[in-house]
């Protein structure tokens, strides 16, 4: 499988990304920098954190205007899998393939730590070889997560299972202490209607081996490969490296 | 050129001495100019030319067979292996932090971070080490506030994780915070980069931001104490921009792969002067550039202005002739203009043209080597008799153990610093094996099977009643920190932070203290490969602590094998490695319980705090060790608690007696006293009589104190009980402790 891995000036995450795709995984990638027109054939695309363009403005308020975000607004037309982490999913909203938007964290400050968040859809590209209530420790890295939408959005994702991810407690339950940015619904993460496009502000690729702390963000791209498989069997997919079956069977 | 007037009113404004302004005029053969004048007193400031204290940074062991760069350069470099190299250094930026908290912490980040790329290496860690005073004053929590946020928003936005660090806090420090910043970097050892200018005709370049009026005189500023014209010093510090210096990093790194690159430099304390005359010097050459090339953000700057501006986030390199087009073509696509603005020539001097006029002309040698040099004079503070003497038994009984305990556990000193370091992002670039406050910082160097520990320490109590021994412990207590993860200490960096150095009291403690680091670093084998000084830390004439930081580096083999100071399982075996004496000289229980600093530090053989830290570094290598953590602040009491907090398994021990505190004091100095060369490791049952005998070879006295086991802390001494306390109860104390004096003021307010 291929991914692509989209590089704005001020991505960092990028090389995380690209390592957990390429080293993790065993899949071919590639860093498509944000000015190329071109996507490279890859079969999903991820866009990584950072501070694309400084975002001194609004985060990713000025990333939806480089060239290579009209590829992935139809790259997700078409059906493509489509990641955002973190300054990914700000990116995600700004660019409109995904509804609401982010305020400042509650209390006003960065916040960098593990927690844990609940995988509430097993139906995208990216959660389907998660049980159902699957609850994983992975961290957040933000001072901009506080996700807000209008009541009747909120309402609307909820009723069609839009929303993905939800920051819980250990145990798994939606307590308020467990909200770690104030976004409405404790939402962490959430897809599009065609289920094809996720954004989340937790990060899975820092917690893809036991060594850093948590490989509970791993089941993240296993799904991803889960996907690839079933495109594959499905024939539309003409990649898939045998690294891929290693991964799934972890 | 024309002579301006420049009379002692104008000397003075520019921090030059009479006898100095004569020597400039020795060195050119005629009077200078005002821009001459304005680029010699930031090159012969305090900050820039280490004037007074040179003649002491030069008794420091700075060699050794894995040192690829010492002192001089940008950066220290140590061989780390498979060809790679650790490229580190430490740099405060306490002044501007106090003035401008936000702007000073961030920009003193973004400084760093540039010495360490301009060689070449990409940065992948950051520490610091910070002071502050006390945090009962508002000013002093709202001076932190802004140091952390800047910190973290520089840090976060360019992607490089903030791993570790220290927070101190005393009132000395309340009109002077220290912001010391550490970076290391991982550069192929054979493509680390000079910041040297050669090659007559080779083209001079300036990439990043414009140049603006800001910081002008920075560097003079942070040479000289502050008084009530704080105020106005105000436009002497600069803003910082995360993503201008991001864009600079990656195009730096980019234009490097390519062999177009002669040198290169980073502007930062005093700006194009700094690096057109170093470059120029280090190549034994000469620099000319005209002024009206150099990219500006504010019309109708004079020359002066362009040469002293401090603007962040911009580069001076010198490229090979006719590879211009290549050069330029990389930064193109990062968004950046790279500005030919000169050339490298063959008279050594340091010409400014502006449209072409020349308006300066100075031989580099003479801003750089030749700068003065001051063997200032030294003298044994009044202070010091007094303050050594310590009375037990005159401050009556101690409070009981239990209580000082949990008194202990919540000062600032101690208590969790989680309310900080979870505003760094310390997890970016997923190397970090050892997650902040979990003992010496350790990140993976993902090309090999290595890992780095680092640690950043000091206490200044230690300094400040006896500088030569304190300086000491903080050599040790850093290297024992890298050595209980499993790093083998190999390399240094210092960043001595003292009052003014005209008072020959301070002159004393600064050059004690230097001696006691070379002492050290020589016994532990441990070189210093750069470094920086901070003088004048003094506001309305009084001064910080001595606070001498030292940042330890040590190589970890086999990154599978890092040992963190929390205990693993029940039933291990704890184990007390060293000997508590009667030591509560300078200690944060005298601190904490009677706000005093006073007796001596403790003692420390520097022999067999070698041989500890060869137990350390072998047991862990070996698998042995499941856990270690030093005893410093608040004794083997708060050490023991500290191995419970991170995964809330209980201990039990008794310790032995102190046989040689006074009547009253026994169990007091047993918990609490501060002695040197003590770790408390755990190890599985049967690894016990190994690390018996392992240490038994060392020469390093160990003991057996307990277990591992149960939700409760539970010390006895001499088989009687004095702690009894549970584990989530302590950590609740512990941890909340700094985080509600902020939560508190946002109560009220």
């Amino acid at each position: 499988m291929k991914f692509a891995i989209v590089v704005f000036p001020g991505s960092n995450c990028d090389h995380d990304t690209y390592y957990v795709a390429k080293e993790v995984l065993g899949q071919d990638a590639e860093l498509i920098w944000h000015k190329d027109t071109s996507l490279g054939g890859a079969d999903a695309v991820i866009l990584p954190g950072g501070f694309a363009h400084g975002d001194y403005l609004r985060t990713g308020a000025i990333a939806r205007f480089s060239p290579i975000m009209q590829e992935v607004a139809k790259f997700a037309a078409d059906g493509g899998p489509v990641l955002g982490i973190c300054n990914g999913f700000q990116v995600l909203l700004e660019a409109g393939l995904l509804p609401g938007a982010m305020l400042r964290n509650r209390r006003l400050q960065f916040r960098c730590e593990f927690l844990n968040v609940r995988v509430e859809q097993t139906d995208t590209p990216f959660t389907r070889a998660c049980r159902p209530g699957q609850t994983i420790k992975i961290p957040i890295a933000h001072g901009d997560g506080n996700y807000y939408a209008e009541p009747d959005v909120i309402e609307r994702l909820e009723r069609n299972r839009q929303v993905v991810f939800r920051y819980v407690s250990p145990s798994g339950d939606v307590a308020p202490e467990s909200n770690p940015n104030g976004s409405v619904n404790h939402i962490a993460g959430l897809c599009n209607e065609a289920r094809n496009v996720v954004g989340l502000m937790p990060h899975p690729e820092r917690a893809c081996e036991l060594a850093v702390g948590s490989a509970d963000g791993l089941v993240v791209f296993q799904s991803i490969l889960k996907w690839g498989r079933e495109s594959l069997l499905e024939g539309n997919l003409t990649t898939m490296t045998s690294g891929a079956q290693t991964v799934l069977n972890r | 050129m024309t002579s301006d007037t420049i009379n002692d009113q104008v000397l003075q404004r520019h921090g030059v001495t009479r006898e100095e302004y004569d020597r400039i005029v020795g060195m050119l053969g005629r009077e200078p100019n005002l821009t001459e004048l304005g680029i010699f007193s930031v090159m012969w400031s305090e900050h820039c030319s280490y004037k007074s204290s040179r003649v002491h940074l030069k008794t420091l062991p700075t060699t050794g067979p894995r040192v690829l760069q010492g002192p001089g350069e940008n950066a220290g470099a140590v061989d780390i292996g498979d060809g790679l190299a650790a490229v580190f250094k430490i740099e405060s930026h306490n002044h501007p932090s106090f003035i401008e908290p936000y702007q000073g912490a961030a920009t003193g980040v973004g400084g760093i971070i540039r010495d360490i790329f301009t060689m070449g290496a990409r940065p992948i860690a950051l520490l610091n080490s910070l002071r502050f005073g006390s945090l009962d004053d508002a000013l002093v929590r709202r001076t932190m506030s802004g140091v952390v946020s800047g910190i973290g928003g520089y840090g976060n936005a360019i992607g490089i994780p903030t791993v570790g660090g220290e927070i101190g806090f005393d009132r000395s420090y309340a009109g002077n915070p220290l912001v010391n910043v550490f970076c290391l970097g991982i550069a192929k050892a054979d493509e680390i980069i000079k910041g040297t200018a050669s090659g007559v005709g080779n083209a001079v370049y300036y990439v990043g931001a414009k140049t603006g009026r800001d910081g002008i005189h920075g560097a003079t500023m942070a040479s000289a104490e502050f008084d009530d014209t704080l105020n106005e010093k105000r436009p002497a510090v600069q803003v910082g921009d995360p993503f201008m210096e991001k864009l600079l990093l990656e195009a730096c790194l980019e234009v490097m792969k390519t062999d177009a690159l002669i040198g290169i430099q980073d502007m930062g304390a005093a700006g194009l002067t700094c690096s057109t005359s170093e470059m120029g010097s280090r190549g034994g050459a000469g620099v000319e550039i005209d002024v009206a090339h150099v990219p500006q953000r504010e019309t109708g700057m004079t020359p002066y202005e362009i040469m002293l501006s401090e603007s962040q986030e911009r580069m001076l390199l010198v490229v090979k002739r006719g590879r211009e087009a290549e050069v330029e073509r990389i930064f193109d696509k990062w968004d950046l203009h790279a500005v030919h603005i000169g050339e490298v020539t063959s008279d050594g001097k340091l010409r400014v043209k502006n449209h072409g006029q020349v308006v300066a002309e100075i031989p580099n040698h003479a801003l750089t080597d030749e700068a003065p040099m001051y063997r200032r004079p030294m003298s044994t503070p009044a202070y010091l008799e007094k303050a050594q003497q310590l009375d037990l038994e005159s401050l009556g009984a101690p409070p009981a153990p239990a209580q000082v305990f949990t008194r202990l556990l919540s000062s600032p000193g101690i208590s969790s610093k989680r309310w900080v370091y979870r505003q760094y992002d310390h997890m970016v670039r997923t190397n970090t094996l050892l997650l902040p406050g979990m003992g010496a910082a350790v990140v993976r160097v993902k090309e090999t099977p290595r890992a780095l520990a680092m640690s950043v320490d000091c206490n200044g109590r230690f300094v400040y009643l006896d500088p030569f021994v304190g300086a000491q412990l903080a050599v040790a207590e850093a290297s024992r920190n890298v050595a209980c993860a499993g790093g083998l200490p190999i390399g240094a960096t210092n960043c001595l932070n003292f009052g003014n150095p005209e008072k020959p009291e301070i002159m004393w403690q600064f050059g004690r203290a230097v001696e006691g680091m070379g002492a050290a670093c020589r016994a532990l084998d441990i070189p210093i490969t750069g470094g920086n000084v901070s003088l004048y830390n003094e506001t309305d004439g009084s001064g910080v602590l001595p606070t001498p930081v030292i940042g330890v580096v040590g190589l970890i083999e086999d990154a599978t094998r890092v040992v963190g100071r929390a205990f693993r399982s029940e039933g291990d075996v704890v184990v007390l490695l060293g000997e508590t004496r009667n030591e509560l000289g300078g200690s944060e229980f005298l601190h904490v319980v009677y706000d005093q600093i006073r007796g001596v530090p403790p003692q420390l053989d520097l022999a067999r705090e070698a041989a500890l830290q060869q137990v350390l570094v072998e047991g862990a290598a070996s698998g042995a060790i499941r856990s270690a953590h030093d005893c410093v602040e608040g004794g083997v009491a708060v050490t023991l608690a500290e191995c419970c907090f991170d995964t809330e398994v209980g201990v039990d021990v008794d310790l032995a007696g102190v046989s040689d505190a006074p009547a009253g004091y026994r169990d007091t100095a047993t918990l609490f006293a501060e002695s040197a060369s003590r770790v408390v490791v755990s190890v599985a049952g049967g690894q016990l009589a190994g690390l018996l005998a392992l240490a038994s070879a060392k020469g390093v006295p160990a003991r057996q104190i307990g277990r591992v086991g149960g939700n409760r802390i539970q010390i006895a001494v001499d088989g009687k009980q004095v702690v009894n306390e549970l584990v989530s109860d302590a950590e609740r104390i512990w941890s909340t402790a700094i985080e509600s004096w902020f939560e508190q003021r946002r109560a009220i307010a």
